[in-house]
């Protein structure tokens, strides 16, 4: 497994136990109500869960096992993986922080920080496909790549 | 990579970078307050993540990876991973467009659009199943087509 592959992989596995750890604490609250201004969290970890355990996960195992795109560049541009992890990481702290902030008491820089994160998120994704596009084919089309 | 599996993979790609765009417009729109209207496609997007994305992404590595059936190196027959391929998609299709469609043409009219996206759903995975449920063995545990 490669570096990138990895990295993906592992980050993943951070996020995983970030997100198990914060569905326990809203559950524990929906039962004791220890503080109703935890409720905010609920969008976060639903995408810390799908976006950044699930589909971090996915595309580091795709960007692994996927057929290679040639013999010289067998990952392609490894610069769209690396920009599109920096992003979706980057994208899902900054809603981490500003999601549930804004949602409290709205200002302009937690309106402006939730528009970056949509920015980053989505631009990471656009990107981890683009990344992936050309590796989804036949073994066939590997030579004539 | 069979031919199925290409378009499950990029089908679900393609998924994956819209339901992403909606995600970002809808969380963009949290703190700008601008596009009221997007949300009705909230349930879109959760369901195009779940199913058009997620779902169809494992189900055409699934049909890629699983052990072949047989010692010729067959996958079995492809047409269930077509229904599923056809369901799953109108389905997704479906639940996403019902939102926006109860504005327009009235709750009594589209009633039938989401028991149908179910019913979809549910045949597309029943068909992957069918396709599926006998290549999940040990590797090296293969028939040929004279004792299959």
């Amino acid at each position: 497994m490669y570096r990138q592959a990895r990295i993906y992989i592992k980050t993943a596995f951070i996020q995983l136990a970030i997100s198990v750890i914060l569905g326990a604490i809203l559950l524990t609250n929906t039962g004791l109500t220890i503080n109703p201004y935890l409720s905010l969290l609920v969008p976060v970890y639903y995408h810390l869960l799908m976006a950044g355990w699930a589909t971090q996960l996915i595309g580091g195992v795709a960007l692994w096992m996927f057929p290679p795109l040639s013999r010289e560049r067998p990952r392609g541009d490894e610069r769209f993986g690396w920009v599109a992890y920096a992003a979706l990481n980057g994208g899902l702290l900054l809603r981490a922080v500003a999601e549930p902030l804004h949602a409290i008491r709205p200002q302009l820089w937690t309106s402006w920080a939730l528009v970056i994160s949509a920015i980053l998120q989505a631009g990471a994704i656009w990107l981890l496909v683009m990344a992936l596009w050309p590796r989804v084919k036949g073994r066939t089309e590997v030579g004539r790549s | 990579m069979p031919r199925a599996s290409i378009f499950l993979i990029r089908t679900a790609l393609l998924n994956l970078a819209l339901g992403a765009l909606i995600g970002g417009l809808l969380l963009a729109d949290k703190g700008l307050h601008r596009w009221g209207w997007l949300w009705a496609l909230r349930p879109g997007h959760v369901y195009i993540m779940l199913l058009g994305w997620t779902v169809q992404f494992a189900c055409g590595v699934a049909i890629w990876i699983l052990p072949r059936r047989d010692a010729e190196g067959g996958r079995g027959a492809m047409w269930p991973v077509w229904v599923l391929y056809g369901t799953l998609n109108s389905s997704v299709l479906l639940a996403t467009l019902y939102a926006p469609c109860l504005g327009w043409f009235g709750a009594e009219r589209i009633v039938w659009m989401l028991p149908l996206a179910a019913l979809l759903a549910v045949t597309g995975i029943g068909a992957f199943l069918g396709h599926a449920w006998r290549r999940v063995r040990p590797f090296g545990v293969m028939t040929t087509k004279r004792n299959a």
